[in-house]
């Protein structure tokens, strides 16, 4: 945290607690707005969760509604396709950390070293630019350069003498798309925050290095590296918390009969059962027990990341 | 360049630099070569899908079809694009978009950036509480169906504030703008404005805001492209056709293929038209959906690095 001194002279920490709200009200009619919208928009969603435990009917409310246990717990659980759905969830976000998430570092590492200022703001210019394309039109993009008959990608592969592939069709190239174009999406925008991190990096420590001849990549591995972990360190966890929201706006998008044996994950299931076919309750327990493991798995995640590295988020 | 100049520029440069400068090493010439060999594929591997669409909207379907690399539009066939700018929805999904970005991005930083100010002040009575409250809600929500239930029945459905206010605050964007704040504006600029008597409010509007100009760039950018590109919060909230934004259109021309192409290309006799015609529409909506924010992002990109500080967002 950043300075928890308080400056002289500016917190009256010796006057009763009433009377210092009351100095600085302006300061709560300015967090106003966003107060409300969180008890509004986060914070009442959550009271309406426990219709996870209760037979929920419109007509009843949320109150009214008669009260059923684990009923709907259970039965997502004893789902025959309740693995499937774990699984695929789970896949496909650990497949997209293990890739998404080295490589803005690895990119923002590169770049940093880049001394031609030109080449290097042209090189993120272009990288970002994915950034600012929609899902729509990514999975749109998807669908017609991966077309077997037609779409570049084939082609390519085709040139090199390789048999056209039905990557949208075939429930094993599923996940690969997905993490490859989130890769290519993401990997440039996510560089920024390291960007930044690596421009606050003491130069005084290179000089030292170099005088101590450490080459380019040692310095890379030695000042660069070391110096960005505790932001790597935060972005980790911070991801550890969405490892179950993966991105259902694009996954739901790429669904399509022939892959959804691997393309259904826990929130476009959410999705269709709840809002589609109107099952509220049994459709917000299992939102329930997606919200409830990644809970789990950000507390672990920093918990984990407290004891090895003294980096955490709280 | 034969071998001598070159000794002779490196001496050149040796004797003009400072003492501390030390001599390039040959491992570090071979490692600027790989890496920017390295970062110039993946430039490539990243602009060249976008370049092809851009190529393939004004080329003969024909010849993007054969699968030959483009690389400029050979054979010019603009059809696709007349019949894009006569096509009704999706300008009315143009306008639509346009609105809920503008409105929507104003509400948000209404919302956000006070909030901000406010709890990155150290005099903020009970800040650690109300940080706990808005942290919490990065990492735990109560999920899509009961916000959907309270969202609806606070009347959000089918109407303009369904587009805008469920999504009004993003907590990871407060907690950017809350640490940017905090480690931008310096304490003594506000003892100093205490002691003349300047208010919250005003030291908030005047001092504040006007030395944030690349927070207020970015988060403006993250929200507006957030509103521009979003579709499923309209997926959800919306089954008025003409208050679609522009990327449910997409999706139902795009990947539903809902539409298909049969309204846009019924004046087609020819069948082989037909499929040409909207085989070259997709690029060109893609082109045409996608060009403004292309366009102006390099434009910002300046204020990236500067407004993202979020190395230390924990509260």
């Amino acid at each position: 945290m950043i300075g928890r001194k308080t400056a002289p002279g500016l917190k009256p920490s010796n006057k009763p607690l009433w009377k210092r709200m009351r100095h600085s009200w302006q300061l709560y009619v300015l967090a106003l707005p966003a107060i409300i919208c969180i008890i509004v928009f986060s914070y009442a969603p959550m009271y309406g969760a426990i219709i996870a435990f209760k037979d929920y009917k419109v007509n009843l409310g949320i109150l009214g509604s008669p009260w059923a246990g684990l009923k709907y717990f259970k039965q997502f659980i004893n789902l025959p396709n309740f693995k499937s759905l774990l699984e695929n969830t789970l896949k496909i976000s650990i497949y997209s950390l293990l890739w998404g998430f080295p490589a803005p570092i690895l990119l923002a590492l590169m770049l940093n070293q880049v001394r031609s200022k030109g080449y290097k703001r042209f090189v993120q210019t272009i990288t970002y630019a994915p950034y600012f394309i929609s899902t729509v039109v990514l999975v749109s993009m998807l669908s017609i350069f991966l077309t077997p008959s037609s779409g570049f990608i084939n082609k390519i592969i085709q040139n090199f003498g390789g048999q056209a592939i039905t990557f949208m069709g075939e429930p094993k190239w599923f996940r690969t798309v997905y993490v490859a174009s989130g890769v290519w999406q993401g990997a440039g925008w996510g560089a920024i925050i390291y960007l930044a991190a690596l421009g606050g990096v003491d130069p005084t420590l290179y000089e030292a290095a170099m005088v101590d001849g450490a080459s380019k990549f040692q310095r890379l591995i030695h000042i660069d590296f070391p110096c960005i972990l505790p932001t790597i360190v935060i972005m980790f966890i911070l991801n550890m918390g969405s490892l179950l929201n993966v991105g259902y706006e694009k996954a739901y998008l790429m669904q399509n009969s022939l892959n959804i044996p691997v393309s259904e994950i826990i929130s476009t299931y959410v999705y269709k059962i709840g809002l589609i076919n109107g099952n509220f309750s049994f459709s917000a327990a299992v939102g329930m027990f997606n919200s409830v493991i990644n809970f789990v798995l950000v507390i672990s995640a920093n918990y984990i990341s407290r004891k090895l590295t003294e980096n955490s988020l709280w | 360049m034969g071998k001598n100049t070159e000794t002779t520029s490196n001496k050149n440069r040796k004797k003009k630099n400072k003492p501390v400068r030390v001599k390039q090493m040959s491992s570090d010439r071979w490692f600027d070569l790989i890496n920017y060999a390295i970062l110039g594929i993946v430039a490539i591997i990243v602009l060249y899908p976008l370049y092809f669409v851009l190529v393939a909207s004004v080329t003969d379907p024909m010849v993007v079809n054969n699968g030959t690399l483009l690389l400029y539009p050979t054979k010019w066939y603009t059809k696709g694009y007349q019949k894009i700018f006569a096509y009704r929805s999706l300008w009315l999904g143009y306008r639509n978009s346009l609105v809920y970005m503008v409105l929507g991005t104003a509400i948000n930083l209404a919302v956000t950036i006070p909030g901000a100010y406010a709890l990155s002040r150290k005099d903020f009575v009970g800040r650690g509480l109300v940080l706990k409250l808005f942290a919490f809600t990065m990492f735990f929500s109560g999920g899509l169906i009961p916000s959907y239930i309270i969202n609806t029945s606070l009347g959000m459905q089918n109407n303009l504030w369904a587009m805008i206010l469920p999504g009004a605050l993003s907590v990871w964007n407060l907690m950017i703008a809350r640490t940017f704040f905090s480690s931008t504006l310096p304490e003594e600029l506000l003892d100093a404005a205490h002691i003349d008597g300047c208010s919250d409010f005003r030291f908030f509007f005047r001092m504040a805001l006007p030395l944030s100009k690349a927070l207020l760039a970015v988060i403006t950018l993250y929200y507006a492209v957030g509103h521009w590109n979003g579709y499923f919060h309209a997926l959800i909230y919306l089954n008025k056709e003409d208050m679609f934004p522009l990327q449910l259109v997409l999706r139902n021309l795009l990947i539903v293929n809902q539409v298909k192409s049969s309204s846009m290309t019924s004046d087609l006799q020819n069948m082989a038209d037909k499929i040409r015609l909207a085989e070259q529409l997709k690029y060109g909506i893609i082109v045409v959906s996608s060009l403004p924010l292309l366009i102006i992002y390099p434009f910002l990109q300046r204020f990236f690095t500067k407004g993202v500080l979020v190395g230390s967002i924990k509260g």
